[in-house]
């Protein structure tokens, strides 16, 4: 039986009203126990009987309340792992989930890889023997699938700049490594302050990072939210509202965002990414029909429409044009300038497109309508009528994981340095550093590091 | 090939008479197996061709490791140093590594004179021509018989290790000039290669390089830094007593290259036969010829040269830094460009050797080929590169023939237990380009690794392989009973802050104790140690040096050597889940292609080392482990 503690989330997210973490292994039990008080705050579950359930609240380091919660005991071997088994079952929001299982991480539990727990299952004999080639499969699609994400969601300047980490430490470590094995060529004379200065830095630019992936930044995740609309009818403006600053170009001549603007926008724990297309109406200005066409296909590729109409101005062709284009589609209307005196009612709107579509009174101008709005988006979110991908909230957290463990080796390297111990302890906890940057970004060590040395460093005979 | 009928049976062949060969044969007679041991010179017995030292960054290690299990170098390079130094001893005691300059003519000829005197070993001057092999049962295994000298001579026996070094196919380069033969002119072996190709070994060449020898009369070691050996000298073997290796050293000499030096090289590129593509093995990267060096680090204004004696009784010079396959008038042209180096003579070339070795991805751990039984093989051979690495694969193939022969447990050390575990693991796993060598970067586990505690780790195994007596094997016994009671003590003596005891701490600049601590804790000060915090313990035991050494490491060091001890223990359990041999990986389902046909290709005896070979990825374990439950399911056992 393995030892090490696992945990991960073990319900589909964003479209229950419950959540479920999963703890397995020797450490489930005191784990828990460190982030779950009962109603009296007390910290009850060392005592806890199997196969009970109780009543309680997660609270993070500085005893705030996350969430409240029934936690289950499943004492080993009668859990679906064979392994002592902790379930917590919450409310199952994103961010309250993430937190919970950030917290039950950062007490010692490590975060499952794919299959794991059927893995685990298995291995301790609490899965049938034939369906091993169902459960080699599930491990293998399933790190697939982790895999893909985990890199293909990384933001480009993010990989970059992991990348450029990486290299600076795997130096370093040759560096060392070289003056070890050949210590009369390189010397290590003054080396200590060099690496000081070197490590000061890197602890800055991963703990950026690391604050970047607590905003979930660092991830291309959200939903693609594409606004489109005739020109001028205000969806530079709704866009301007919605990022509280004056980015995209608003004008009272029709047809003046050509290019099409993305934005980045968090809405509580989702992230939103907007894109205001150009305008869509037949034109033969070659740029604005550069625009127009793009428009339509970013429209093909949103997870939500956002079409925003002018109700000063009575429908028209391209209105009708627009409404067959999103007739399928996830989307949100906006009734806007409903400041002004409006031409038609939402009533006639829902007749021609449908009578349950979500259709909101806005004026971007006045701002009004647009808490509705948005308090719409993320009903839609948590209802799981727009879709979001499971694995990026795990692959943010893995890399969030990744960053602290990274943010610890340098901080212990630092205290290494302060204590003056011998060089080559630096080189543990620069590899330990090297290697979880790696994880994030899906390489291997393999002989990156002999070839580090053989390559920078003139060592030998 | 001559035919004489002439046979004669033995219990082990070991074919090469080198580093490796000396070790294979000693073990195989020292544990009472016949033994014979076969070299193309009987005078160049454990010859030294490159480097005159042993020992250096983790080849030490390797030493003292063979010195634990009852190997002969230590004890060898004891009786013959000239100079002797602890390497690295401002860095942590892990790193710490000894190496001593060679008397080569005098380790060559100690080395011959023990294993002339070894009961159960014959020496005997021969080229080995062939292996005679059967095939077992009609399988693709095969089974050794015997084999057979240029002579015709056929020695039928159980076990056969190849021991061959750089000799097979040998070619040396030295410019334009080639000639076909072993290092020093030595005879090469042109006929064995075309055997073992016939039994299905697949064979690789590589290259490797030496510097050239001056005459010491004709340098000028004023315009040099000279270079001291230790005051106090430490034996390699923990069988020698330290009294009897405190001697007169000779001294090294640090000179360095120049612009002008590398001006000349830079000119004759096109004459230097790897630039020019008519060597074609594979040249080790650590050890670059002085070409390379001027190449591939164009920025760098100088390179050291080490002017080190190759022995007493001679004046030749080992030139470390310079190795070349230049011409001979371009050599001399840049020696003399070095200074100390204005009138040198050179008395023998540097040269480029060529040999045909293997992939050891061919073999166990245990060193034995995977289809061949009886069939070992240890040192360059192996595709590694050093008299260190040799001596070390050549101990454990011998031990593992003899363990065979005699139905005996074999003998592998993983990456946890020893630098001779990582060294082997490395070459029977990893794709090696370049002749291997020993890198302490090599060693995830190093902070246990060290040379100073050798003795601790692998007397035991050596003693239950026969190779150690019941005697050393008590000692060690008592030396860990003796550090185990030290550091129990250190924990629990208290101390107070008491007067006396504060002004102890402030005289040594070390903080002063708000409350009562312990002499443990004390010692993980920086700025203490065992020797200065004798004044608040007044009740101390005198213990032995070694004793007290092992006590410090481990306290002072205490939070990272559990915290590597942690790592073992999860490297462990993958290293015993052992992968039944007859396993088909065409049925186990969901594997990659390219993990699949890594695996079927190299037959990894644990799911531990199958993990680490490259194109294996973290999910194709995880696959495999799931299907090896299934399969022990159905097939019973374990």
């Amino acid at each position: 039986m393995e030892s090490e503690t696992i945990a991960a989330i073990a319900t589909p997210l964003g479209n229950a009203g419950i959540g479920i973490i999963r703890v397995s292994g020797g450490d489930a039990v005191r784990i828990v126990d460190q982030v779950f008080i009962n109603g009296k705050n007390k910290h009850i579950l060392k005592n806890m009987k199997s196969h009970t359930i109780h009543y309680g609240f997660i609270i993070d380091e500085d005893k705030n309340v996350i969430d409240e919660v029934m936690v289950s005991y499943m004492k080993a071997p009668n859990s679906f792992t064979a392994e002592d088994t902790v379930e917590i079952n919450c409310h199952g929001g994103i961010l309250v989930m993430n937190r919970i299982l950030e917290l039950v991480i950062k007490n010692g539990a490590r975060l499952a890889t794919p299959g794991e727990f059927t893995k685990r299952a298995f291995l301790n004999g609490r899965i049938d023997l034939t369906k091993a080639e169902a459960v080699m499969d599930i491990i293998s699609s399933k790190n697939k699938a982790a895999l893909k994400n985990s890199i293909s969601q990384l933001q480009g300047s993010v990989y970059e700049k992991i990348k450029s980490l990486r290299d600076e430490i795997i130096y370093e470590i040759a560096f060392i490594e070289s003056a070890l094995d050949d210590p009369e060529h390189i010397s290590l004379d003054g080396y200590s302050e060099k690496l000081m200065d070197k490590i000061t830095f890197l602890c800055k630019d991963v703990s950026t990072l690391l604050s970047r992936s607590e905003n979930g930044r660092i991830i291309k995740e959200g939903i693609n939210v594409v606004i489109i609309g005739k020109p001028n009818v205000g969806k530079s403006s709704l866009l301007n509202r919605l990022l509280g600053q004056d980015k995209a170009i608003v004008t009272d001549i029709a047809g003046t965002t050509r290019d099409i603007i993305e934005e980045d926008i968090r809405l509580d724990e989702i992230n939103l990414h907007i894109i205001d297309t150009a305008g869509i109406r037949p034109t033969e200005d070659i740029i604005e029909k550069i625009g127009v066409s793009k428009s339509i296909e970013y429209a093909s590729l949103a997870d939500l429409i956002v079409y925003v109409m002018d109700s000063s101005i009575p429908l028209d062709e391209n209105d009708m044009k627009i409404i067959e284009m999103i007739k399928d589609k996830k989307c949100i209307i906006l009734f806007n300038k409903s400041d002004l005196e409006t031409q038609f009612s939402i009533e006639d709107l829902k007749d021609i497109i449908g009578q349950n579509t979500v259709v909101i009174k806005t004026s971007t101008k006045e701002n009004i309508g647009i808490k509705e709005f948005l308090d719409q988006i993320k009903e839609m979110f948590f209802k799981g009528d727009i879709i979001s991908d499971d694995e990026m909230i795990i692959t943010n957290i893995r890399h969030k994981e990744a960053f602290l463990e990274t943010y610890d080796s340098l901080t212990k390297i630092i205290d290494s340095l302060n204590m003056g111990l011998p060089e080559d302890f630096y080189s543990i906890d620069l590899l330990n550093a090297y290697n979880s940057l790696g994880r994030i970004i899906g390489e291997q060590i393999e002989d990156d590091l002999v070839n580090e040395i053989f390559s920078k460093f003139c060592m030998g005979k | 090939m001559r035919e004489v009928n002439l046979t004669e049976k033995v219990d082990v062949c070991v074919v090469g008479a080198g580093h490796a060969g000396c070790e294979a044969a000693l073990a195989c007679a020292r544990l009472g197996l016949e033994t014979i041991i076969f070299t193309v010179s009987i005078d160049s017995v454990a010859l030294m061709p490159c480097n005159p030292n042993i020992g250096g960054s983790s080849k030490g290690h390797l030493v003292r490791e063979l010195d634990a299990l009852g190997g002969e170098m230590g004890k060898n390079i004891d009786k013959t140093f000239i100079q002797s130094k602890m390497l690295n001893v401002s860095k942590g005691p892990a790193v710490h590594s000894l190496r001593a300059q060679a008397d080569k003519a005098q380790y060559s000829r100690s080395m011959r004179k023990v294993l002339e005197n070894q009961e159960h070993l014959t020496l005997k001057q021969a080229e080995v021509c062939e292996l005679l092999w059967e095939n077992i049962d009609g399988k693709t295994s095969k089974k050794i018989k015997g084999l057979k000298t240029f002579t015709g001579t056929v020695y039928e026996c159980k076990a056969v290790i190849l021991c061959t070094g750089t000799y097979l196919k040998a070619r040396c380069l030295c410019g334009e000039s080639i000639t076909y033969t072993g290092p020093n002119g030595l005879q090469a072996a042109n006929y064995l290669t075309d055997s073992l190709l016939s039994m299905g070994v697949e064979m690789r060449r590589f290259k490797t390089g030496t510097p050239a020898r001056m005459d010491g009369r004709s340098i000028d070691y004023s315009k040099m830094e000279e270079q001291f050996g230790d005051e106090v000298i430490i034996p390699f073997s923990f069988s020698t007593n330290p009294d009897d290796v405190q001697i007169d050293q000779v001294s090294c000499y640090l000179t360095y290259t120049n612009e002008t030096t590398h001006e000349i090289i830079r000119n004759n590129l096109d004459r230097s036969p790897i630039y020019a593509g008519i060597i074609e093995g594979t040249g080790p990267r650590y050890c670059p010829s002085i070409e390379d060096k001027v190449v591939k680090f164009a920025d760098k204004e100088r390179h050291q040269v080490f002017i080190e004696p190759e022995g007493i009784h001679t004046n030749e010079m080992y030139v470390g830094g310079m190795s070349s396959s230049l011409p001979e008038d371009v050599q001399l042209a840049m020696y003399r460009t070095v200074p100390g180096l204005e009138n040198c003579k050179i008395v023998r070339n540097a040269y480029a050797i060529e040999y045909d070795c293997i992939d050891a991805r061919q073999l166990y751990p245990t060193l034995r080929f995977k289809d061949i039984l009886g069939l070992y093989s240890g040192g360059q051979f192996n595709g590694s590169s050093g008299y260190e690495e040799a001596a070390a694969q050549g101990l454990i193939a011998g031990i593992n023939a003899a363990m065979w022969i005699l139905g005996k447990e074999e003998l592998i050390l993983d990456r946890s237990e020893a630098y001779i575990g990582v060294l082997i693991d490395d070459l029977v796993t990893k794709d090696n380009f370049e002749p291997y060598r020993m890198m302490t970067s090599r060693a995830e586990y190093r902070l246990l690794l060290r040379q100073d505690n050798a003795d601790l780790r692998l007397r035991e195994k050596g003693y239950y392989v026969g190779l150690i007596s019941k005697v050393q094997y008590d000692e060690v016994k008592k030396k860990k009973e003796m550090i185990k009671e030290e550091i129990f003590r250190l924990k629990n003596t208290k101390i107070g802050a008491s007067k006396i005891n504060q002004e102890f701490l402030l005289r040594n600049g070390s903080a002063s104790l708000k409350t009562g601590t312990n002499l443990a804790e004390l010692l993980c000060r920086p700025e203490l140690n065992y020797e200065n915090i004798k004044e608040i313990d007044p009740d101390r035991k005198t213990l032995p040096e070694n004793v007290i050494c092992q006590v410090e490491i481990e306290i002072k060091y205490e939070g990272y050597i559990e915290r590597q001890m942690r790592q073992v223990k999860q490297f462990k359990k993958m290293e015993q889940k052992l992968i039944p041999e007859e396993i088909d990986y065409d049925d186990v389902p969901s594997l990659r292609l390219e993990a699949r046909q890594k695996l079927k290709l190299f037959h990894p005896l644990s799911v531990g080392q199958a993990s680490r070979i490259s194109g294996v990825s973290p999910a194709d374990i995880s696959v495999l482990l799931v299907y090896l439950e299934q399969y022990k399911f159905k097939h019973g056992g374990n």
